[in-house]
Protein backbone atom coordinates (compact mmCIF):
# COMPACT_ATOMS: atom_id res chain seq x y z
CA UNK A 1 0.00 0.00 0.00
CA UNK A 2 3.46 2.18 0.23
CA UNK A 3 2.69 2.06 -3.23
CA UNK A 4 -0.88 3.96 -3.30
CA UNK A 5 0.41 6.49 -1.18
CA UNK A 6 3.48 7.16 -3.57
CA UNK A 7 1.25 7.14 -6.20
CA UNK A 8 2.68 9.96 -8.46
CA UNK A 9 6.37 8.77 -7.92
CA UNK A 10 4.89 5.26 -9.15
CA UNK A 11 2.73 6.61 -12.06
CA UNK A 12 6.19 8.60 -13.15
CA UNK A 13 7.71 5.37 -13.08
CA UNK A 14 6.83 2.79 -16.38
CA UNK A 15 5.36 0.04 -15.38
CA UNK A 16 7.99 -2.72 -15.01
CA UNK A 17 7.68 -5.35 -17.76
CA UNK A 18 8.59 -8.15 -15.94
CA UNK A 19 7.24 -7.56 -12.35
CA UNK A 20 9.38 -9.81 -9.68
CA UNK A 21 6.86 -12.89 -9.66
CA UNK A 22 8.48 -15.83 -8.70
CA UNK A 23 6.31 -18.62 -11.02
CA UNK A 24 4.22 -21.09 -8.43
CA UNK A 25 4.76 -24.19 -8.86
CA UNK A 26 1.80 -26.20 -9.60
CA UNK A 27 1.08 -28.20 -6.99
CA UNK A 28 1.81 -31.35 -8.29
CA UNK A 29 5.45 -30.55 -8.98
CA UNK A 30 6.17 -28.54 -5.62
CA UNK A 31 5.02 -32.01 -3.83
CA UNK A 32 6.70 -33.95 -6.81
CA UNK A 33 8.60 -35.95 -4.07
CA UNK A 34 5.96 -36.97 -2.09
CA UNK A 35 3.72 -37.95 -4.66
CA UNK A 36 6.40 -40.29 -6.40
CA UNK A 37 7.07 -41.64 -2.44
CA UNK A 38 3.80 -42.93 -2.43
CA UNK A 39 3.41 -44.35 -6.12
CA UNK A 40 5.91 -46.24 -5.05
CA UNK A 41 4.72 -47.47 -2.04
CA UNK A 42 1.68 -48.63 -3.72
CA UNK A 43 2.73 -49.80 -6.21
CA UNK A 44 5.27 -52.10 -3.97
CA UNK A 45 2.36 -53.15 -1.84
CA UNK A 46 0.74 -53.92 -5.07
CA UNK A 47 3.36 -56.31 -6.13
CA UNK A 48 3.36 -58.06 -2.40
CA UNK A 49 -0.20 -58.31 -2.41
CA UNK A 50 0.48 -60.64 -5.63
CA UNK A 51 3.74 -62.83 -5.08
CA UNK A 52 3.56 -63.32 -0.74
CA UNK A 53 2.50 -66.99 -0.61
CA UNK A 54 1.53 -67.53 -4.06
CA UNK A 55 3.61 -70.79 -4.02
CA UNK A 56 3.76 -71.07 -7.85
CA UNK A 57 0.01 -71.86 -8.44
CA UNK A 58 0.32 -69.09 -10.68
CA UNK A 59 -2.68 -70.16 -12.85
CA UNK A 60 -4.99 -70.09 -9.90
CA UNK A 61 -3.24 -67.33 -7.92
CA UNK A 62 -3.02 -64.37 -10.76
CA UNK A 63 -6.84 -64.28 -11.86
CA UNK A 64 -8.27 -64.38 -8.36
CA UNK A 65 -5.81 -61.98 -6.66
CA UNK A 66 -5.95 -59.46 -9.86
CA UNK A 67 -9.12 -59.25 -9.39
CA UNK A 68 -9.45 -58.91 -5.97
CA UNK A 69 -6.51 -56.17 -6.40
CA UNK A 70 -8.42 -54.31 -8.81
CA UNK A 71 -11.45 -54.13 -6.86
CA UNK A 72 -9.71 -52.40 -3.95
CA UNK A 73 -7.71 -50.23 -6.20
CA UNK A 74 -10.96 -49.40 -7.70
CA UNK A 75 -12.80 -48.79 -4.64
CA UNK A 76 -10.04 -46.84 -2.55
CA UNK A 77 -9.66 -44.66 -5.67
CA UNK A 78 -13.37 -43.90 -5.81
CA UNK A 79 -14.19 -43.23 -1.73
CA UNK A 80 -11.15 -41.33 -1.93
CA UNK A 81 -11.99 -38.58 -4.77
CA UNK A 82 -15.34 -38.99 -3.62
CA UNK A 83 -14.99 -37.67 -0.61
CA UNK A 84 -12.57 -34.92 -1.18
CA UNK A 85 -15.43 -33.85 -4.11
CA UNK A 86 -17.70 -34.11 -1.39
CA UNK A 87 -16.13 -31.99 0.83
CA UNK A 88 -15.22 -29.35 -1.48
CA UNK A 89 -19.09 -28.86 -2.40
CA UNK A 90 -20.12 -29.10 0.45
CA UNK A 91 -17.59 -26.43 2.08
CA UNK A 92 -16.18 -28.31 5.18
CA UNK A 93 -13.75 -30.98 5.89
CA UNK A 94 -15.79 -33.30 8.12
CA UNK A 95 -18.46 -34.78 6.17
CA UNK A 96 -18.36 -38.00 3.63
CA UNK A 97 -20.66 -39.20 1.07
CA UNK A 98 -21.72 -42.16 3.07
CA UNK A 99 -21.89 -39.75 6.58
CA UNK A 100 -24.32 -38.69 4.22
CA UNK A 101 -26.45 -41.35 3.99
CA UNK A 102 -25.16 -42.07 0.00
CA UNK A 103 -24.49 -45.75 0.56
CA UNK A 104 -27.53 -46.09 2.54
CA UNK A 105 -29.04 -44.61 -0.33
CA UNK A 106 -27.89 -47.18 -2.85
CA UNK A 107 -29.13 -50.07 0.10
CA UNK A 108 -32.61 -48.47 -0.13
CA UNK A 109 -32.47 -48.62 -3.77
CA UNK A 110 -31.49 -52.40 -4.08
CA UNK A 111 -34.00 -53.13 -1.38
CA UNK A 112 -36.67 -51.60 -3.11
CA UNK A 113 -36.33 -53.32 -6.33
CA UNK A 114 -36.15 -56.84 -4.71
CA UNK A 115 -39.51 -56.07 -2.63
CA UNK A 116 -41.21 -54.87 -5.48
CA UNK A 117 -40.18 -56.69 -8.24
CA UNK A 118 -39.03 -59.70 -6.58
CA UNK A 119 -35.61 -61.56 -5.89
CA UNK A 120 -36.17 -64.04 -8.53
CA UNK A 121 -36.92 -61.41 -10.88
CA UNK A 122 -33.59 -58.96 -10.23
CA UNK A 123 -31.76 -62.38 -10.26
CA UNK A 124 -33.11 -62.93 -13.35
CA UNK A 125 -31.78 -59.47 -14.72
CA UNK A 126 -28.28 -58.82 -15.68
CA UNK A 127 -26.40 -57.65 -12.82
CA UNK A 128 -24.39 -55.39 -15.50
CA UNK A 129 -28.30 -53.84 -16.18
CA UNK A 130 -29.31 -53.73 -12.74
CA UNK A 131 -26.12 -51.87 -11.84
CA UNK A 132 -26.22 -49.37 -14.35
CA UNK A 133 -30.14 -48.81 -13.49
CA UNK A 134 -29.43 -48.07 -9.61
CA UNK A 135 -26.41 -46.23 -10.56
CA UNK A 136 -28.39 -44.14 -12.46
CA UNK A 137 -31.39 -43.41 -9.98
CA UNK A 138 -28.98 -42.81 -7.55
CA UNK A 139 -27.40 -39.69 -9.79
CA UNK A 140 -30.91 -38.55 -10.12
CA UNK A 141 -31.84 -38.81 -6.50
CA UNK A 142 -28.72 -37.52 -4.83
CA UNK A 143 -28.88 -34.61 -7.17
CA UNK A 144 -32.25 -33.80 -5.95
CA UNK A 145 -31.95 -34.28 -2.55
CA UNK A 146 -28.26 -33.19 -1.68
CA UNK A 147 -28.31 -30.80 -4.28
CA UNK A 148 -31.53 -28.47 -2.18
CA UNK A 149 -29.93 -29.47 0.93
CA UNK A 150 -26.53 -27.60 -0.23
CA UNK A 151 -27.93 -25.08 -2.09
CA UNK A 152 -30.78 -23.79 0.28
CA UNK A 153 -28.07 -22.77 2.41
CA UNK A 154 -27.69 -25.29 4.86
CA UNK A 155 -24.64 -24.29 5.19
CA UNK A 156 -23.99 -24.77 9.00
CA UNK A 157 -21.63 -28.19 9.48
CA UNK A 158 -23.40 -29.69 12.09
CA UNK A 159 -26.79 -29.02 10.53
CA UNK A 160 -25.64 -30.75 6.92
CA UNK A 161 -24.49 -33.62 9.37
CA UNK A 162 -27.56 -33.59 11.27
CA UNK A 163 -29.27 -34.20 7.86
CA UNK A 164 -26.64 -36.63 6.82
CA UNK A 165 -27.31 -38.73 9.95
CA UNK A 166 -31.08 -38.61 10.03
CA UNK A 167 -31.18 -39.69 6.11
CA UNK A 168 -28.99 -42.09 6.29
CA UNK A 169 -30.69 -43.51 9.47
CA UNK A 170 -34.12 -43.29 7.51
CA UNK A 171 -32.70 -45.08 4.68
CA UNK A 172 -31.11 -47.39 6.34
CA UNK A 173 -34.52 -48.13 8.56
CA UNK A 174 -37.15 -48.10 5.14
CA UNK A 175 -34.40 -50.89 3.98
CA UNK A 176 -34.52 -52.85 7.07
CA UNK A 177 -38.43 -52.95 6.88
CA UNK A 178 -38.82 -54.02 3.81
CA UNK A 179 -36.19 -56.61 4.15
CA UNK A 180 -38.07 -58.07 7.35
CA UNK A 181 -41.27 -57.84 4.96
CA UNK A 182 -39.80 -59.92 2.21
CA UNK A 183 -39.55 -63.97 2.17
CA UNK A 184 -36.64 -65.23 3.63
CA UNK A 185 -35.00 -66.60 0.74
CA UNK A 186 -35.81 -63.09 -1.50
CA UNK A 187 -34.10 -61.73 1.46
CA UNK A 188 -30.85 -63.95 0.93
CA UNK A 189 -30.65 -62.20 -2.30
CA UNK A 190 -30.79 -58.60 -1.10
CA UNK A 191 -28.00 -60.03 1.93
CA UNK A 192 -25.68 -60.98 -0.50
CA UNK A 193 -25.68 -57.03 -2.27
CA UNK A 194 -25.61 -55.74 0.71
CA UNK A 195 -23.12 -57.36 2.36
CA UNK A 196 -20.55 -57.22 0.43
CA UNK A 197 -17.27 -56.72 2.10
CA UNK A 198 -13.23 -56.54 1.43
CA UNK A 199 -13.29 -59.97 1.55
CA UNK A 200 -15.88 -60.57 -0.90
CA UNK A 201 -15.87 -58.83 -3.79
CA UNK A 202 -18.35 -58.58 -6.23
CA UNK A 203 -16.03 -59.36 -9.19
CA UNK A 204 -18.63 -59.41 -11.82
CA UNK A 205 -19.22 -55.57 -11.56
CA UNK A 206 -15.26 -55.02 -11.84
CA UNK A 207 -15.36 -54.64 -15.61
CA UNK A 208 -18.46 -52.15 -15.73
CA UNK A 209 -17.52 -50.10 -12.52
CA UNK A 210 -13.83 -49.91 -14.36
CA UNK A 211 -15.77 -48.14 -16.90
CA UNK A 212 -17.40 -46.28 -14.97
CA UNK A 213 -14.78 -45.13 -12.48
CA UNK A 214 -12.93 -44.07 -15.95
CA UNK A 215 -14.97 -42.05 -17.24
CA UNK A 216 -16.02 -40.32 -14.07
CA UNK A 217 -12.33 -39.53 -13.60
CA UNK A 218 -12.09 -37.60 -16.50
CA UNK A 219 -14.47 -36.00 -16.14
CA UNK A 220 -12.99 -35.03 -13.03
CA UNK A 221 -9.41 -34.02 -14.39
CA UNK A 222 -10.89 -31.97 -16.69
CA UNK A 223 -13.12 -29.79 -13.83
CA UNK A 224 -9.80 -29.45 -11.50
CA UNK A 225 -9.48 -25.90 -11.90
CA UNK A 226 -13.15 -25.05 -11.21
CA UNK A 227 -13.24 -27.54 -8.14
CA UNK A 228 -10.15 -25.16 -6.92
CA UNK A 229 -12.73 -22.95 -7.22
CA UNK A 230 -15.36 -24.08 -5.90
CA UNK A 231 -13.23 -24.78 -2.66
CA UNK A 232 -13.36 -21.05 -2.31
CA UNK A 233 -17.31 -21.13 -1.42
CA UNK A 234 -20.33 -20.50 -2.41
CA UNK A 235 -19.97 -16.76 -3.25
CA UNK A 236 -16.08 -16.57 -4.35
CA UNK A 237 -16.73 -19.23 -6.67
CA UNK A 238 -20.24 -17.31 -8.35
CA UNK A 239 -17.96 -13.49 -8.39
CA UNK A 240 -15.33 -15.77 -10.58
CA UNK A 241 -17.70 -16.60 -13.08
CA UNK A 242 -19.17 -20.39 -11.92
CA UNK A 243 -22.19 -21.18 -12.18
CA UNK A 244 -22.49 -22.71 -8.93
CA UNK A 245 -25.74 -24.62 -8.83
CA UNK A 246 -24.98 -26.08 -12.01
CA UNK A 247 -21.22 -27.31 -10.83
CA UNK A 248 -22.73 -28.80 -7.69
CA UNK A 249 -25.27 -30.91 -9.42
CA UNK A 250 -22.39 -32.23 -11.17
CA UNK A 251 -20.33 -32.73 -8.64
CA UNK A 252 -23.14 -34.56 -7.05
CA UNK A 253 -23.31 -36.64 -9.98
CA UNK A 254 -19.30 -37.43 -9.90
CA UNK A 255 -19.75 -38.46 -6.50
CA UNK A 256 -23.04 -40.44 -6.55
CA UNK A 257 -21.18 -42.62 -9.35
CA UNK A 258 -18.05 -43.46 -7.47
CA UNK A 259 -20.35 -44.41 -4.45
CA UNK A 260 -22.44 -46.52 -6.66
CA UNK A 261 -19.17 -48.22 -7.50
CA UNK A 262 -17.85 -48.85 -4.13
CA UNK A 263 -20.57 -49.73 -2.42
CA UNK A 264 -21.68 -52.29 -5.00
CA UNK A 265 -18.19 -53.75 -4.83
CA UNK A 266 -17.79 -53.60 -1.34
CA UNK A 267 -20.63 -52.30 0.58
CA UNK A 268 -20.93 -49.09 2.69
CA UNK A 269 -17.27 -47.97 4.49
CA UNK A 270 -18.04 -44.62 6.05
CA UNK A 271 -15.09 -43.11 7.51
CA UNK A 272 -12.19 -44.76 5.15
CA UNK A 273 -12.93 -41.71 2.83
CA UNK A 274 -11.87 -38.67 5.67
CA UNK A 275 -8.88 -40.87 6.84
CA UNK A 276 -7.07 -40.52 3.57
CA UNK A 277 -8.81 -37.10 2.24
CA UNK A 278 -7.33 -35.82 5.55
CA UNK A 279 -3.87 -37.49 5.00
CA UNK A 280 -3.89 -36.17 2.02
CA UNK A 281 -4.56 -32.27 2.80
CA UNK A 282 -1.79 -32.88 5.54
CA UNK A 283 0.80 -34.30 2.88
CA UNK A 284 0.16 -31.77 -0.04
CA UNK A 285 -1.61 -29.13 1.32
CA UNK A 286 -5.02 -28.60 -0.53
CA UNK A 287 -4.16 -25.52 -2.74
CA UNK A 288 -4.63 -27.46 -5.89
CA UNK A 289 -7.23 -30.58 -6.09
CA UNK A 290 -4.73 -31.95 -8.88
CA UNK A 291 -2.39 -32.56 -5.96
CA UNK A 292 -4.85 -33.45 -3.24
CA UNK A 293 -6.86 -36.02 -5.26
CA UNK A 294 -4.14 -37.85 -6.52
CA UNK A 295 -2.26 -38.06 -3.18
CA UNK A 296 -5.71 -39.07 -1.25
CA UNK A 297 -5.95 -41.95 -4.59
CA UNK A 298 -2.62 -43.45 -3.75
CA UNK A 299 -3.11 -43.42 0.05
CA UNK A 300 -5.91 -45.36 -0.67
CA UNK A 301 -4.36 -47.86 -2.96
CA UNK A 302 -1.93 -48.16 -0.10
CA UNK A 303 -3.66 -48.39 3.23
CA UNK A 304 -6.05 -50.98 1.45
CA UNK A 305 -3.48 -53.33 -0.49
CA UNK A 306 -0.76 -52.86 2.13
CA UNK A 307 -3.63 -53.20 4.88
CA UNK A 308 -4.74 -56.31 3.22
CA UNK A 309 -1.85 -57.82 2.28
CA UNK A 310 -0.60 -57.83 5.79
CA UNK A 311 -3.75 -58.78 7.53
CA UNK A 312 -4.52 -61.41 5.04
CA UNK A 313 -0.98 -62.94 4.22
CA UNK A 314 0.81 -62.13 7.22
CA UNK A 315 -1.03 -61.87 10.35
CA UNK A 316 -4.29 -64.57 8.86
CA UNK A 317 -6.74 -62.42 9.67
CA UNK A 318 -9.22 -62.18 6.43
CA UNK A 319 -12.05 -60.60 7.02
CA UNK A 320 -11.32 -57.72 9.12
CA UNK A 321 -9.96 -55.00 6.73
CA UNK A 322 -12.99 -53.22 6.35
CA UNK A 323 -13.29 -53.32 10.44
CA UNK A 324 -9.64 -51.90 10.80
CA UNK A 325 -9.66 -48.67 7.84
CA UNK A 326 -13.25 -47.88 9.26
CA UNK A 327 -11.74 -47.83 13.19
CA UNK A 328 -8.73 -45.57 12.22
CA UNK A 329 -11.22 -43.40 10.09
CA UNK A 330 -13.55 -43.37 12.93
CA UNK A 331 -11.18 -41.78 14.94
CA UNK A 332 -10.21 -39.59 12.35
CA UNK A 333 -13.93 -38.04 12.58
CA UNK A 334 -13.90 -37.44 16.12
CA UNK A 335 -10.57 -35.74 16.49
CA UNK A 336 -11.53 -33.58 13.54
CA UNK A 337 -14.81 -33.06 15.02
CA UNK A 338 -13.17 -32.43 18.10
CA UNK A 339 -10.29 -29.98 16.68
CA UNK A 340 -12.94 -27.68 14.78
CA UNK A 341 -16.63 -27.55 13.67
CA UNK A 342 -15.81 -26.33 10.36
CA UNK A 343 -12.99 -26.43 8.83
CA UNK B 1 -22.69 1.64 -15.18
CA UNK B 2 -25.09 0.14 -12.39
CA UNK B 3 -28.78 0.24 -12.75
CA UNK B 4 -31.45 -1.22 -10.67
CA UNK B 5 -35.02 -0.93 -10.84
CA UNK B 6 -37.10 -1.62 -8.20
CA UNK B 7 -34.61 -3.80 -6.48
CA UNK B 8 -36.21 -6.06 -3.42
CA UNK B 9 -35.90 -8.36 -1.28
CA UNK B 10 -37.63 -9.64 1.66
CA UNK B 11 -37.43 -12.56 3.88
CA UNK B 12 -40.70 -13.63 5.35
CA UNK B 13 -42.37 -11.23 5.59
CA UNK B 14 -39.67 -8.68 6.54
CA UNK B 15 -38.89 -6.60 3.54
CA UNK B 16 -35.06 -5.86 3.82
CA UNK B 17 -34.57 -4.27 0.40
CA UNK B 18 -37.83 -2.36 -0.56
CA UNK B 19 -37.79 -1.47 -4.12
CA UNK B 20 -34.45 0.40 -4.99
CA UNK B 21 -33.81 1.96 -8.33
CA UNK B 22 -30.54 3.29 -8.59
CA UNK B 23 -28.59 4.54 -11.40
CA UNK B 24 -24.83 4.77 -10.51
CA UNK B 25 -23.23 6.24 -13.66
CA UNK B 26 -19.54 4.87 -14.84
CA UNK B 27 -16.16 5.91 -13.24
CA UNK B 28 -17.76 7.39 -10.43
CA UNK B 29 -17.55 6.44 -6.74
CA UNK B 30 -20.52 5.85 -5.41
CA UNK B 31 -20.26 5.15 -1.42
CA UNK B 32 -23.11 4.01 0.10
CA UNK B 33 -24.07 4.66 4.01
CA UNK B 34 -26.87 3.83 6.91
CA UNK B 35 -27.43 2.16 9.72
CA UNK B 36 -26.96 -1.76 10.51
CA UNK B 37 -29.34 -3.75 8.97
CA UNK B 38 -30.15 -0.98 6.38
CA UNK B 39 -29.58 -4.02 3.30
CA UNK B 40 -26.57 -1.85 1.81
CA UNK B 41 -24.99 -5.71 2.01
CA UNK B 42 -28.23 -7.14 0.57
CA UNK B 43 -28.57 -4.62 -2.08
CA UNK B 44 -24.89 -5.20 -3.12
CA UNK B 45 -24.83 -9.12 -3.01
CA UNK B 46 -27.85 -9.02 -5.53
CA UNK B 47 -26.33 -7.00 -8.01
CA UNK B 48 -23.67 -9.23 -7.74
CA UNK B 49 -25.74 -12.42 -8.36
CA UNK B 50 -25.23 -13.82 -4.88
CA UNK B 51 -28.19 -13.42 -3.88
CA UNK B 52 -31.03 -13.88 -5.51
CA UNK B 53 -33.68 -10.78 -6.59
CA UNK B 54 -37.35 -11.57 -5.49
CA UNK B 55 -38.13 -8.44 -7.78
CA UNK B 56 -36.79 -5.92 -9.95
CA UNK B 57 -33.85 -6.15 -12.04
CA UNK B 58 -30.23 -4.83 -11.58
CA UNK B 59 -27.91 -4.09 -15.06
CA UNK B 60 -23.75 -4.01 -15.02
CA UNK B 61 -22.57 -2.48 -17.85
CA UNK B 62 -25.48 -3.76 -19.57
CA UNK B 63 -25.91 -7.03 -18.89
CA UNK B 64 -28.81 -8.62 -16.39
CA UNK B 65 -27.44 -9.77 -13.66
CA UNK B 66 -29.99 -12.15 -13.59
CA UNK B 67 -30.17 -13.87 -17.17
CA UNK B 68 -26.54 -12.82 -17.92
CA UNK B 69 -23.99 -15.77 -17.56
CA UNK B 70 -21.71 -16.16 -14.70
CA UNK B 71 -18.53 -16.39 -16.84
CA UNK B 72 -19.38 -13.21 -18.88
CA UNK B 73 -20.09 -11.08 -16.02
CA UNK B 74 -17.12 -11.97 -13.82
CA UNK B 75 -15.34 -10.13 -16.53
CA UNK B 76 -17.24 -7.16 -15.88
CA UNK B 77 -17.91 -7.08 -12.62
CA UNK B 78 -15.90 -8.33 -9.34
CA UNK B 79 -16.94 -7.77 -5.36
CA UNK B 80 -16.24 -7.77 -1.77
CA UNK B 81 -18.04 -9.44 0.36
CA UNK B 82 -18.40 -7.99 4.24
CA UNK B 83 -17.24 -11.37 5.58
CA UNK B 84 -14.53 -13.65 4.16
CA UNK B 85 -14.26 -17.01 5.12
CA UNK B 86 -12.30 -19.78 2.87
CA UNK B 87 -12.01 -23.33 4.29
CA UNK B 88 -9.55 -23.58 2.36
CA UNK B 89 -5.69 -23.48 3.21
CA UNK B 90 -4.37 -20.32 0.62
CA UNK B 91 -1.49 -18.11 0.42
CA UNK B 92 -2.06 -14.92 -0.04
CA UNK B 93 -0.56 -15.50 -3.62
CA UNK B 94 -2.25 -17.96 -3.98
CA UNK B 95 -6.05 -16.00 -3.15
CA UNK B 96 -4.60 -12.97 -5.22
CA UNK B 97 -4.15 -15.57 -8.30
CA UNK B 98 -8.14 -17.03 -7.95
CA UNK B 99 -9.21 -13.06 -9.04
CA UNK B 100 -7.60 -14.15 -12.58
CA UNK B 101 -9.70 -16.87 -12.94
CA UNK B 102 -12.14 -15.37 -15.08
CA UNK B 103 -9.66 -14.97 -17.50
CA UNK B 104 -7.40 -17.24 -17.22
CA UNK B 105 -9.89 -20.21 -15.81
CA UNK B 106 -6.90 -21.52 -14.03
CA UNK B 107 -3.86 -21.44 -16.16
CA UNK B 108 -2.11 -18.02 -15.05
CA UNK B 109 -0.21 -16.59 -18.18
CA UNK B 110 2.68 -14.32 -17.24
CA UNK B 111 0.40 -11.27 -18.02
CA UNK B 112 -1.77 -12.90 -15.34
CA UNK B 113 1.01 -13.47 -12.88
CA UNK B 114 1.96 -9.65 -13.61
CA UNK B 115 -1.46 -8.53 -12.18
CA UNK B 116 -1.28 -10.41 -9.27
CA UNK B 117 1.88 -9.13 -8.30
CA UNK B 118 0.90 -5.42 -9.34
CA UNK B 119 -2.20 -5.76 -7.23
CA UNK B 120 -0.23 -7.91 -4.67
CA UNK B 121 1.78 -4.83 -4.41
CA UNK B 122 -0.85 -1.97 -3.92
CA UNK B 123 -2.18 -3.13 -1.42
CA UNK B 124 1.55 -3.59 -0.09
CA UNK B 125 1.48 -7.42 0.43
CA UNK B 126 4.76 -8.15 -0.89
CA UNK B 127 6.18 -9.08 2.31
CA UNK B 128 3.00 -11.88 3.25
CA UNK B 129 2.65 -12.86 -0.21
CA UNK B 130 3.59 -16.06 0.51
CA UNK B 131 2.12 -16.71 3.62
CA UNK B 132 -1.38 -18.52 4.20
CA UNK B 133 -4.24 -16.30 5.05
CA UNK B 134 -4.66 -18.30 8.63
CA UNK B 135 -1.66 -16.67 9.71
CA UNK B 136 -2.10 -12.60 8.56
CA UNK B 137 -3.79 -10.05 10.75
CA UNK B 138 -7.48 -9.55 10.35
CA UNK B 139 -6.21 -6.39 8.78
CA UNK B 140 -3.64 -8.03 6.38
CA UNK B 141 -6.56 -10.35 5.35
CA UNK B 142 -8.62 -7.70 4.20
CA UNK B 143 -6.29 -6.30 2.40
CA UNK B 144 -5.27 -9.77 0.28
CA UNK B 145 -9.46 -9.87 -0.46
CA UNK B 146 -9.34 -6.69 -1.97
CA UNK B 147 -5.97 -7.37 -3.95
CA UNK B 148 -7.55 -10.67 -5.04
CA UNK B 149 -10.90 -8.14 -6.34
CA UNK B 150 -8.05 -5.50 -8.05
CA UNK B 151 -6.84 -9.05 -9.55
CA UNK B 152 -9.83 -9.47 -11.38
CA UNK B 153 -9.15 -6.15 -13.07
CA UNK B 154 -13.15 -5.65 -14.02
CA UNK B 155 -14.84 -2.22 -15.34
CA UNK B 156 -17.03 -2.22 -12.02
CA UNK B 157 -16.09 -2.75 -8.14
CA UNK B 158 -18.11 -3.42 -5.42
CA UNK B 159 -16.98 -3.40 -2.26
CA UNK B 160 -18.61 -3.94 1.20
CA UNK B 161 -17.06 -2.20 4.09
CA UNK B 162 -13.51 -2.72 2.66
CA UNK B 163 -12.08 -0.29 5.23
CA UNK B 164 -13.26 -3.32 8.08
CA UNK B 165 -10.08 -4.05 10.57
CA UNK B 166 -7.83 -1.66 8.49
CA UNK B 167 -5.82 1.12 10.49
CA UNK B 168 -5.78 5.05 9.37
CA UNK B 169 -3.17 4.90 6.94
CA UNK B 170 -4.30 1.90 5.06
CA UNK B 171 -7.47 3.24 5.20
CA UNK B 172 -6.71 6.20 3.47
CA UNK B 173 -4.19 4.10 1.07
CA UNK B 174 -6.95 1.86 0.25
CA UNK B 175 -9.71 5.00 -0.80
CA UNK B 176 -6.96 6.85 -2.72
CA UNK B 177 -6.37 3.81 -4.50
CA UNK B 178 -10.37 3.67 -5.02
CA UNK B 179 -10.01 7.45 -6.16
CA UNK B 180 -7.13 6.71 -8.31
CA UNK B 181 -8.76 3.26 -9.72
CA UNK B 182 -12.30 5.34 -10.81
CA UNK B 183 -10.38 8.66 -12.09
CA UNK B 184 -7.16 6.87 -13.88
CA UNK B 185 -8.54 3.84 -14.99
CA UNK B 186 -12.61 5.05 -15.44
CA UNK B 187 -13.76 2.11 -13.20
CA UNK B 188 -16.80 2.27 -11.78
CA UNK B 189 -16.79 1.46 -7.74
CA UNK B 190 -19.51 1.07 -5.29
CA UNK B 191 -18.03 0.84 -1.84
CA UNK B 192 -20.10 0.63 1.46
CA UNK B 193 -18.62 2.80 4.05
CA UNK B 194 -19.52 3.27 8.02
CA UNK B 195 -17.48 6.38 7.67
CA UNK B 196 -19.04 9.02 6.64
CA UNK B 197 -15.78 11.40 6.77
CA UNK B 198 -14.47 8.78 4.55
CA UNK B 199 -17.56 8.84 2.07
CA UNK B 200 -17.24 12.38 1.90
CA UNK B 201 -13.90 13.11 1.26
CA UNK B 202 -13.58 10.06 -0.80
CA UNK B 203 -17.01 9.83 -2.78
CA UNK B 204 -18.47 11.22 -6.27
CA UNK B 205 -21.71 10.36 -5.02
CA UNK B 206 -23.17 9.12 -1.44
CA UNK B 207 -26.61 7.08 -1.47
CA UNK B 208 -28.19 6.72 2.36
CA UNK B 209 -30.16 3.36 2.85
CA UNK B 210 -32.49 2.83 5.58
CA UNK B 211 -34.85 0.54 6.09
CA UNK B 212 -34.56 -1.05 2.83
CA UNK B 213 -34.81 2.11 1.03
CA UNK B 214 -32.75 5.22 -0.44
CA UNK B 215 -33.61 7.38 1.71
CA UNK B 216 -31.29 9.99 0.28
CA UNK B 217 -28.81 10.01 -3.17
CA UNK B 218 -26.97 12.88 -4.08
CA UNK B 219 -23.85 14.56 -4.45
CA UNK B 220 -21.63 14.36 -1.31
CA UNK B 221 -22.80 18.32 -0.36
CA UNK B 222 -26.45 17.73 -0.71
CA UNK B 223 -26.11 14.41 1.35
CA UNK B 224 -23.95 14.93 4.31
CA UNK B 225 -25.92 17.55 5.93
CA UNK B 226 -26.66 17.89 9.88
CA UNK B 227 -30.43 17.22 9.05
CA UNK B 228 -29.60 14.44 6.94
CA UNK B 229 -27.46 12.62 9.09
CA UNK B 230 -29.17 13.35 11.63
CA UNK B 231 -32.39 11.73 10.78
CA UNK B 232 -30.67 8.75 9.47
CA UNK B 233 -28.21 7.15 12.07
CA UNK B 234 -30.91 8.91 14.55
CA UNK B 235 -27.74 10.95 16.24
CA UNK B 236 -26.75 14.61 16.28
CA UNK B 237 -24.09 15.62 14.00
CA UNK B 238 -21.93 18.64 13.44
CA UNK B 239 -21.07 19.14 9.43
CA UNK B 240 -18.38 21.75 9.07
CA UNK B 241 -15.66 22.80 6.17
CA UNK B 242 -12.66 22.02 6.79
CA UNK B 243 -9.81 23.55 4.47
CA UNK B 244 -12.12 22.29 1.34
CA UNK B 245 -13.55 19.03 2.88
CA UNK B 246 -16.75 18.11 4.73
CA UNK B 247 -16.14 16.70 7.95
CA UNK B 248 -18.92 15.26 10.22
CA UNK B 249 -18.31 14.97 13.86
CA UNK B 250 -20.41 13.61 16.28
CA UNK B 251 -21.90 15.77 19.61
CA UNK B 252 -21.19 14.10 22.96
N1 LIG C 1 -30.70 -14.71 5.63
C1 LIG C 1 -31.43 -13.76 6.25
N2 LIG C 1 -32.62 -14.07 6.81
C2 LIG C 1 -33.37 -13.14 7.41
N3 LIG C 1 -33.02 -11.86 7.52
C3 LIG C 1 -31.85 -11.47 6.99
C4 LIG C 1 -31.00 -12.41 6.32
N4 LIG C 1 -29.91 -11.74 5.89
C5 LIG C 1 -30.07 -10.47 6.27
N5 LIG C 1 -31.23 -10.31 6.93
C6 LIG C 1 -31.73 -9.05 7.46
O1 LIG C 1 -31.78 -8.13 6.42
C7 LIG C 1 -31.48 -6.85 6.88
C8 LIG C 1 -30.44 -6.20 6.01
O2 LIG C 1 -29.21 -6.89 6.16
P1 LIG C 1 -27.88 -6.36 5.49
O3 LIG C 1 -26.81 -7.35 5.76
O4 LIG C 1 -28.16 -6.04 4.07
O5 LIG C 1 -27.62 -5.02 6.30
P2 LIG C 1 -26.43 -4.00 6.15
O6 LIG C 1 -27.03 -2.70 5.76
O7 LIG C 1 -25.36 -4.53 5.29
O8 LIG C 1 -25.93 -3.91 7.66
P3 LIG C 1 -24.45 -3.78 8.26
O9 LIG C 1 -24.11 -2.34 8.27
O10 LIG C 1 -24.59 -4.30 9.64
O11 LIG C 1 -23.54 -4.59 7.42
C9 LIG C 1 -31.06 -6.99 8.34
O12 LIG C 1 -32.10 -6.56 9.15
C10 LIG C 1 -30.83 -8.45 8.50
O13 LIG C 1 -31.18 -8.86 9.79
MG1 LIG D 1 -23.47 -5.13 5.55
Amino acid sequence: MDDALRLDERRAAARPIAPPSKPRRSAIRENGVILAGLGALALVSCVLFMTIDARGAWGFVLPFRGAKLAAMLLVGHAIAVSTILFQTISANRILTPSIMGFDAFYGLIQTVLVFFAGAAFAAALDPKLLFTVETITLIGFASLLYGTLLSTGARDIHRLLLSGVILGVLFRSVSGLMQRLIDPTEFVVVQDRLFASFNSVDTTLLGISAIVIAVVTLAVIRMLPVLDVLALGREPAISLGIEHRRMVLIVLGIVASFVAVSTALVGPVAFFGLLVASLARVLVGSREHAATILAASLLAAIALVAGQTILERVLGFDAVLGMVVEFIGGIVFLVLLLKRGTA
Amino acid sequence: MIETNALSKRYGDTVVVDGVTLSLPAAEVTAIIGPNGAGKSTFLSMIARLLSIDTGTAHVCGMDVAKAPSDALALKLAVLRQDNQIVARLTVRDLVGFGRFPHSRGRLTGEDRAMVEEAIGFLGLQDFAERYLDELSGGQRQRAFVAMVLAQDTQTILLDEPLNNLDIRHAVAMMRLVRRAADELGKTIVVVLHDINFAAAYADRIVAMKNGRVAVEGRVEDVVTETIIGEIFGIEASIRQVDDQIVCLFRR
